[in-house]
């Protein structure tokens, strides 16, 4: 843009590299994998556990994930020591916050801790993992919060667009339902919580991140004390492969009234270790990845239908996959959904530009250093990163492996995995208003 | 990802300071465990300045704190500050539209604004190669935001669709942070609905913008803070070629927005057609948060109430009662208890099932907190209160932007960015005798009381 007042834009200085932490890894006699980083700041540690969780495939399906819900919503809550109040006390004296949570891969404990405080914490650990004791009550009373909740949740649009998508991108594998219905988590008992932990939660092949302001020998130290007696021991449990995503109309489930239509799309995609993922990675930053993407241009900043696309990728171990988002006002839904196809269409067939790229490209090395740069970023990364198989060298290799990214690998993999025709699209909104305009540029069905 | 989380430290809208605590094996340190540098200049057209070094990681934030908010938007005009904090991103003299966000995160970062009672920010974290260019680019904007017609029916629309996306397709949207302020206060300035009337937003004209942004957005009336890996002499050799130059302004006079606590319970209904269940909000006036040691027992007191599963309200109402679904107690509109000036509010959130009458939840919150004013804290109580405080407030440093955040609101409101590292002793000093006072402070008779009704009402 020119203007009198026009000033020339600084260029950007040489960037100091970033430093990766020294990362220590153990595994422990009882098969747990523990890394430890120091990063020092402010006086804490940032835990991270991650304990494989899968369920079985198929009829019982239901009931693991039900099961399992409900065990994340009351491991913290007694142990053969401590009843549930007192675990909260305890830990809210140490300055420590700890929260669990289950999804269809795994169990997930995670929370921070005034560093001083991590010895107690970790012992607190170990008593939740060796001993919850999922006293009656607490089980009984959390299902009925449980189920409270869960109406809660699922009043809203974004989370019925995404149990409609993962339904439908894959019917009856694990993915397709990470969430238990009403029925379901009432008729789980305590024993059987009890003894879903007995079966599933242990050491081996679970991992346990410490990242805080300490050094890695005395972090490992203290969690092999307080994690050694921890030896329950399970068959590994894989998922099945993923089905392929079906092709067909969109789904369109009616939310009557809504002054938005919730629109929720999919892609297979490729996970970090394949050949094409730096070129993907691009790829996708330049279609909507990021806010200076074609599609958050066109959509919002030209033409106003929505606050805040986004398109995502995400890597839950079975198959990695691109997650399309955007609430678009009603009346605009027809219009939005054209212009997001003509986006994708055009991406995946047509070379990018070199600047463009670019662009992209700093932002992707850029986002290395700023999502490693505190402790709890950090701790998230390498448990990410550890949970896929990869260690703290992928963030060391994946500047050059972004570097190397031309224009034509981003064609390749734009029209590989961004090709409109892959998606897997649900939009919930209100059908009387929406439907009839969206069929007339999409092939869609009702619910 | 799903959300279902069992935490032990209750979810608050937003960064509010947490705790830390001596009961049992972590003795909590007693000299500042943070040592945060704070270097300051002011330039000659009044823009305060604040720079942090710290080279742990390459990595920078810069931040722009313009001392306005939704208090300040005039009448008929609801929603504006909001509006005017989505225009500053849509070019200057010297960027057009978009070439803010390419610039910045095509240097590897990331940024946003975002709307507050009392101030407005804008904020980069960057690859600390790019520290000069962020400061150029909110230069430029502070000193010739470029605002056209087109761009303001744009930002409309998109703001218009925030609103759906937050308030009106959601279930509980705004409750209580839109719904209870009319309750609460009677100024138009406290009370009005700051994400802005759909009829206000669109009659909003350039002239407003360019009136608003002459009033507010001058030098003088905004704190630039930047902290991170860098060089402080090289940082304010940059700011004074990049903002030096921009043309002194007047800088208003803050208005009163002081109002007289209430005096009567207050008590309103909304209707919420999305929600599946009832909840309902308590809301009470805090004391003025400018003098520290008067407002910190009420910060002290939300979390003795509603810390997580360790919070009174939890240990009765959830572990014990088995009566209700979730309970929230944050000072702020917005979560921010240390954000905000006069008047303030304190506020428990609760969501029950529909077999548990309104009346027993108020009965029994009140209950809570009476039996505090009479009996006050449980030996230990304190010290485990504000240790998990002490420790979440560390959290909410250890990221570069967070540290921006805290000195630059410190420093705009306080002329105290020091106070970062001094806060966890200041929440050590608060008595219990002063956390038991506050408590006897909330009583049935002032405070608001807004129920939440599922379902399209009568």
């Amino acid at each position: 843009m020119s203007s009198p007042l026009a000033r020339p834009v600084p260029s950007l200085a040489r960037q100091r590299p970033l430093r990766l932490p020294t990362v220590q890894e153990v595994v422990l006699d009882n098969g747990l994998r523990v890394l430890a980083v120091r990063r020092p700041g402010v006086p804490l540690a940032e835990v991270r556990l991650r304990i494989p969780f899968a369920g079985p495939a198929g009829k019982r399906q239901a009931a693991h994930t039900a099961r399992a819900t409900l065990l994340g919503e009351t491991l913290l809550l007694g142990t053969d020591r401590r009843d549930a109040a007192q675990i909260a006390v305890d830990l809210q004296g140490l300055g420590a916050s700890l929260s669990a949570s289950t999804d269809s891969d795994r169990l997930a404990l995670g929370g921070s801790v005034l560093v001083s405080g991590l010895p107690a914490f970790l012992g607190l650990l170990g008593e939740v993992l060796t001993s919850a004791s999922y006293p009656k009550r607490e089980v009984a009373g959390e299902r009925d919060r449980l189920v409270q909740e869960l109406a809660i949740y699922r009043s809203q649009a974004g989370v019925v667009a995404r149990e409609a998508l993962l339904q439908r991108l894959y019917g009856s594998h694990p993915y397709g339902r990470d969430l238990p219905t009403a029925e379901e988590v009432e008729q789980v008992k305590a024993d059987k919580v009890r003894q879903l932990h007995a079966e599933r939660v242990v050491p081996q092949g679970s991992l346990l991140v410490v990242v805080g302001d300490l050094t890695p020998a005395k972090a490992v130290g203290l969690v092999e004390s307080a994690l050694g007696a921890w030896t329950a021991t399970a068959d590994a449990r894989t998922l099945p492969p993923l089905p392929e995503p079906p092709a067909g109309p969109a789904l369109l489930v009616d939310r009557p009234g809504a002054v938005q239509t919730t629109l929720r799309a999919a892609a297979p995609a490729p996970s970090r270790s394949e050949p094409d993922s730096a070129a993907f990675v691009l790829a996708n930053l330049v279609f909507g990845g990021y806010f200076s993407s074609r599609w958050v241009a066109n959509i919002r900043e030209d033409k106003g239908y929505t606050y805040s696309p986004h398109a995502v990728v995400e890597h839950p171990p079975a198959g990695s996959r691109l997650v399309l988002s955007a609430d678009v006002s009603t009346p605009t839904t027809a219009a939005a959904v054209v212009e997001t196809w003509w986006e994708l269409g055009r991406v995946a067939t047509q070379a990018v530009g070199q600047e463009e790229l670019d662009q992209a490209r700093r932002y992707a090395v850029g986002s290395l250093a700023l999502g490693t740069s505190s402790q709890a970023g950090l701790a998230g990364t390498l448990t990410q990163l550890a949970t896929a198989g990869l260690g703290v060298e992928w963030l060391r290799e994946q500047p050059a492996r972004l570097a190397k990214v031309t224009v034509d690998d981003v064609l390749a993999a734009a029209s590989r995995y961004l090709a409109p025709r892959r998606l897997t699209t649900v939009l919930v909104g209100d059908a009387e208003q929406v439907l009839e305009p969206v069929r007339g540029v999409l092939d869609v069905e009702t619910a | 990802m799903p959300p279902r989380t069992r935490t032990n430290a209750s979810p608050r809208p937003s960064g509010a300071p947490r705790r830390a605590a001596t009961s049992g094996a972590a003795p909590a340190p007693r000299r500042a465990a943070t040592t945060t540098p704070v270097e300051r200049t002011t330039l000659g057209n009044g823009l305060r300045v604040v720079v942090s070094p710290d080279r742990t990681s390459p990595v920078v934030a810069v931040a722009v704190y313009y001392d306005v908010g939704m208090r300040s938007e005039p009448q008929g005009r609801t929603g504006f500050a909001h509006l005017f904090e989505h225009l500053m991103f849509q070019g200057s003299a010297s960027l057009g539209k978009t070439e803010h966000f390419t610039n910045v995160q095509g240097s590897g970062g990331t940024l946003n604004g975002s709307t507050h009672v009392d101030y407005t920010n804008y904020y980069e974290v960057l690859p600390s190669a790019a520290t000069e260019l962020a400061l150029f680019l909110e230069a430029d904007r502070m000193r010739s935001v470029a605002l056209t017609q087109e761009n303001l029916d744009n930002q409309i629309a998109v703001v218009q669709n925030e609103i759906r996306v937050n308030v009106l397709n959601r279930p509980y949207g705004g409750f209580p942070w839109l719904s209870l302020p009319p309750v609460l206060f009677d100024q138009f300035a406290n009370s009005h609905n700051g994400y802005g009337d759909f009829v206000d937003l669109e009659s909003s004209t350039l002239d407003d913008a360019q009136q608003f942004f002459d009033r507010y957005y001058a030098p003088g009336n905004a704190v630039l803070t930047v902290v991170g890996d860098v060089d402080p002499a090289e940082v304010f050799r940059w700011v004074e070629h990049h903002f030096g130059d921009i043309p002194a302004r007047d800088v208003p006079a803050r208005p009163e927005f002081g109002e007289p606590h209430p005096t009567s319970e207050r008590r309103e209904t909304v209707h919420d057609r999305l929600a599946p269940a009832p909840a309902v909000a308590l809301g009470w006036r805090t004391p003025d948060p400018a003098d520290l040691p008067g407002f910190l027992p009420h910060l002290v007191l939300t979390e003795v109430l509603t810390d997580g599963d360790a919070g009174r309200l939890q240990q009765r109402m959830i572990l014990r009662d088995r009566s209700v679904t979730s309970i929230g107690g944050y000072i702020g509109l917005l979560g921010d208890p240390l954000d905000a000036r006069d008047p303030t509010p304190l506020l428990v959130e609760v969501h029950h099932p529909d077999e548990t009458p309104l009346e027993t939840v108020l009965s029994t919150v009140d209950e809570e907190i009476a039996r505090v004013a009479a009996d006050g804290l449980a030996p230990g109580e304190l010290d485990r209160t504000v240790a998990r405080l002490v420790s979440r407030y560390y959290r909410e440093l250890d990221p570069v932007l967070g540290r921006a955040t805290t000195l630059s609101v410190f420093e705009q409101q306080r002329g105290r960015a020091e106070l970062v590292d001094e806060l966890p002793e200041l929440l050590r000093t608060v008595s219990p005798s002063a956390v038991q006072e506050a408590a006897a402070s909330l009583r049935p008779d002032n405070r608001a009381v807004l129920e939440l009704r599922p379902g399209g009402g009568a």
